[in-house]
């Protein structure tokens, strides 16, 4: 597995070249990779379906204290995602080699779109919490790309974006949760977590994991109120919203949740959370998804929809739940790719996907029809299509709810009844009806953009009528491993008049009725300020949260960063004498007890010379340079200290930093206008009683230091280990470049930066930049003094 | 800055300076000195040039423009420490190599390469600001 994992990651990286080297053919030379995979995992399914598992594992980060193993593993459940992963891939590359025909920027198009398939196949199969979380990253990464393919338009960029963002943020909350459930069992591989259930939902963090991994979960699969992300995401071209969007990577937090659910589930929080949300968002936006006349909205809502059903069905947790996901996500997989392909198809030839702008397509393109047609009524629950088993499941276990299941059942059929118009809306309005004029002349799309949706809308028919061929092959094993132990169920399309197919009848009828009053109902005042409270608000939300980040952002960087050096100056002091002198007051207190016994003459000699000098300077010296030349002559003081001292690499960095701060001092204020003195007495007064409390405080701190015993180990350890471990007899150095060589470069890319920012804060000048010569004064010398700091 | 003395003074110095720094960066391994120390005496040659004759002068004198020394630098510190990665070992760990030649031995190592980046990046940096700060 990781060979194919790692092959499709580098045919990826060289597809540019691929497209290049067979031009118009290369979307059907590249979609011989995901079908070779999508054969690899299908050779798996016998292994599978005889209630085996494969493992294999490869050390990929090995230290002492850290050890990740590129893990993977398959049983039921990943099998199945990598199957819709590998084959809807394979028609996704064909089918973005139509409809992106002609594209300059196609062959990012294949780069990005099987970088995602790699990442997504990583995350169904990877065994290791931490390659998991790699893999989940990955595919939040790709998704940006692919989403702001049309990056020269502003809402492709804002939407990619807010999707980065939103996953992003939630994924990071998931590590967090999957690293505590790692340390709370000291398991990082599932397979050994999936044993360990009791310990987690024992242990005393299981809230708190529970919560993070939801917030994962949830913002990538599109839970309410994290939902907006996803029809967002419609600003992707149609073949990235048919994989990405609907068949593969909003699916990976149902996939988690799946996975997790013999460790995480079966307790009350999680039935109400998990569960819970689920119903909320499948409720929610089954009704949203009516409220748009765009047909790519409309399949994102009733995707979310989709979403919340599945997220629903893993918190209801029994065996009838289980089942019904297992079908549900095939049969979704299936007839929301065909329903996506068919959007972007109509959108491509015709020139829109607004429902009210299309009609009579049927004859123009029969075979787009015919796959559309299919699908829909999959997706409305009609029989003999596989999507009617699904839903017939999916009552059943709502049936069966662990808690209120009159509640449950109930709301799951109000959303289905949105669910069924939807299905109706996007299919008898473009294509029959009356013949309107479109933006382009319409014709049936090419064989690449059809062969697709019709093979998935095939298959709808045949797994409907022949449900044998893929329940204990597949839904057998994929519900037995969300529901951690061997389930053993068939599937069939007739079950006798019994009360999901009562449910599935009203649901059919209240379809068919709101289809008909849908132009009175889209225009209706609650089905506005439905949309605007459950469509936009959370939107609003998310957008005032990012606006005020920015705005704190500014807020404090025109308070902070001013331009007047000595308001940073008195900022800086400020928050040290306050921050530090608090925790030296309370910590430790003032130590008065200094020993003048071993202090030499030349030593008193040099000290009191240099507080005398700097005095007098201070006292009778009122120009800039007077000032920098008595900062010299501390400097160059410390410098004969620290030579008496025997440290003579302190000294002559000392003596050259000096020397050279002195020269770039001066060349600055060469720069820097004369300005005159003009504080008022009462700033005069708050500057001095903030210098001489920072003056005194170091003072104290510096005695109270010096008092407590010397640790002699670290010195000594390495006085000792400089010649034999590092062939240097000289600590100072062996110190910089080769025991703490990291530190180095971190100071030493500190100075590289300064160095770059000063250079462009001069040169921005010279380009007409805003702000006056005095801020850049400050910046300038500021930069200096660290550059002093950092010796 | 038209002086005489300056510039005679400044003429004979300059290399006299340069190779004193070369001369403490070597020997800063066993003796004080190092990149560090090596490269602010450099560039304090560096600065000195740009007094006496202005800075177009120092940038035919140095050849090479000094945020290239930066980048040459930051270069150095990243291959220094990936070297040891190579023969599976963490990221900057010293690895050394002795050639004896009979009567002097040669030691030559990753914290070699480590320091010649340092002393790029101060010599880069300085130069860099009294450039600026001059061309202003």
């Amino acid at each position: 597995m990781l060979i194919v994992v790692a092959l499709i990651f580098v045919i990826a990286l060289i597809s540019p070249w691929i497209h290049r080297l067979f031009k118009e053919k290369a979307g059907w030379v590249l979609a011989l990779l995901p079908f070779g995979s999508f054969v690899y995992l299908i050779s798996w399914l016998p292994h599978i379906a005889a209630g085996n598992v494969v493992k294999e594992s490869t050390t990929w980060v090995s230290m002492a204290m850290f050890h990740v193993d590129l893990a993977f593993y398959l049983d039921g459940l990943s099998l199945m995602f990598g199957l819709i992963i590998t084959g809807i891939g394979t028609f996704i590359v064909l089918y973005g080699s139509g409809y992106l025909a002609g594209d300059a920027n196609l062959p990012r198009f294949y780069c990005a779109v099987l970088l995602f398939m790699g990442s997504m196949l990583g995350v169904v199969l990877a065994d290791n919490l931490i390659s998991i979380f790699v893999f989940w990253e990955l595919t939040s990464f790709t998704s940006f790309i692919l989403i702001g393919y049309s990056h020269e338009q502003e809402n492709s960029r804002k939407a990619a974006l807010q999707a980065l963002l939103v996953t992003g943020i939630g994924g990071l909350a998931m590590l967090a949760g999957l690293v505590l459930m790692g340390f709370a069992s000291g398991h990082w591989e599932v397979t050994a977590l999936l044993n360990e259930g009791d310990i987690i939902r024992d242990h005393p963090h299981y809230v708190a994991i529970l919560i993070l991994v939801l917030a994962g979960a949830f913002t990538k699969s599109a839970q309410f109120p994290f939902s907006f992300w996803l029809p967002g995401a419609m600003a992707a071209p149609t073949p990235v919203s048919a994989y990405l969007h609907s068949a593969t990577m909003v699916k990976a937090g149902v996939y988690l949740l799946a996975r997790l659910n013999p460790v995480l589930g079966s307790t009350e929080i999680w039935l109400l959370l998990v569960g819970g949300f689920g119903l909320a968002t499948l409720l929610i936006s089954a009704w949203l998804s009516i409220s748009y006349t765009d047909m790519k909205q409309i399949l994102a809502y009733s995707t979310v929809m989709a979403l919340g059903t599945m997220m629903m069905l893993i918190g209801l947790g029994t065996e009838l739940a289980m089942q019904g996901l297992a079908v549900y996500i095939l049969s979704h997989a299936m007839y929301k790719g065909a329903l996506f392909m068919v959007a972007g198809a109509v959108d491509h030839e015709t020139g829109t996907r607004d429902v009210l702008k299309l009609g009579g397509l049927r004859p123009l393109m029969p075979i787009s029809f015919a796959a559309a047609g299919l699908a829909a009524i999959s997706m409305a629950g009609i029989p003999p299509l596989y999507g009617f088993i699904a839903k017939e499941i999916v009552y059943e276990a709502a049936l069966e709810a662990p808690l209120w299941p009159v509640f449950v059942i109930t709301l799951a059929v109000i959303a289905n009844i949105a669910i069924v118009a939807a299905s109706a809306i996007v299919v008898i309005r473009p294509f029959l009806g009356k013949k309107v004029e479109t933006p382009k002349k319409a014709h049936e799309a090419p064989l690449s953009m059809w062969v697709g949706p019709l093979t998935l809308a095939v298959l709808s028919v045949l797994f409907g009528v022949l449900p044998f061929l893929v329940d204990k092959a597949l839904m057998v094993p994929v519900a037995s491993s969300v529901y951690g132990a061997p389930l053993d169920f068939y599937l069939s399309l007739w079950h006798g008049i019994n009360l999901p197919l009562i449910l599935s009848l009203i649901t059919l009828a209240g379809g068919i009725l709101v289809y008909r009053i849908w132009d009175r109902l889209r225009e209706s005042a609650p089905i506005k300020v439905y949309q605007a409270g459950f469509g936009r608000l959370p939107i609003s939300g998310y957008e005032g949260l990012l606006n005020g980040m920015l705005n704190l952002a500014g807020f404090q960087t025109r308070v902070f960063q001013n331009g007047l050096m000595a308001n940073y100056l008195i900022t800086i002091l400020a928050t040290m004498l306050i921050a530090v002198g608090y925790t030296f007051l309370t910590r430790s207190g003032i130590i008065w007890d200094p020993s003048f016994e071993n202090v030499l003459v030349q030593e008193w000699a040099l000290t009191i010379g240099i507080l005398a000098s700097l005095g007098i300077i201070l006292a009778f010296g009122h120009s800039r340079l007077t000032m920098v030349i008595g900062a010299g002559i501390v400097g160059f003081g410390l410098a004969l200290i620290y030579l008496m001292h025997g440290a003579a690499d302190l000294a002559m960095t000392q003596v050259l930093v000096e020397t050279l701060t002195v020269i770039l001092v001066v060349l600055v204020l060469i720069h820097v206008p004369r300005i005159k003195d003009a504080r008022s007495t009462t700033s005069r007064v708050r500057d001095a009683v903030v210098a001489t409390g920072a003056g005194v405080m170091m003072t104290l701190l510096i005695l109270a230091a010096t008092v407590a015993p010397f640790d002699a180990f670290i010195s000594e350890f390495y006085a000792e280990a400089s010649y034999p471990l590092a062939h240097g007899r000289n600590i100072v150095n062996v110190i910089l470049v080769d025991f703490r060589a990291l530190d180095t470069m971190g100071e030493v890319v500190v100075v590289a930066i300064a160095g770059l920012a000063v250079y462009a804060l001069i040169k921005m000048k010279r380009f007409g930049s805003t702000g006056n010569s005095r801020a850049r004064g400050a910046e300038i010398s500021n930069t200096a003094s660290k550059q002093e700091k950092s010796s | 800055m038209k002086s005489l003395i300056l510039h005679t003074a400044t003429r004979l110095m300059i290399g006299i300076m340069i190779l004193f720094s070369l001369f403490l960066f070597f020997r800063g391994h066993d003796e004080p000195g190092g990149g560090f120390i090596g490269g602010l005496v450099g560039a304090g040659a560096f600065t000195l040039y740009a007094i006496a004759f202005g800075t177009e002068a120092t940038r035919k004198v140095l050849r090479v423009n000094p945020i290239t020394l930066i980048s040459i630098g930051l270069l150095s510190l990243v291959v220094s420490g990936l070297i040891p990665m190579f023969v599976a070992e963490p990221f900057l760990t010293g690895k050394w190599l002795f050639i004896e030649w009979g009567a002097v031995d040669t030691k030559l190592s990753t914290p070699l390469i480590f320091d010649i980046g340092v002393y790029l990046c101060v010599v880069g940096f300085i130069v860099t600001v009294i450039f600026s700060l001059e061309e202003e």
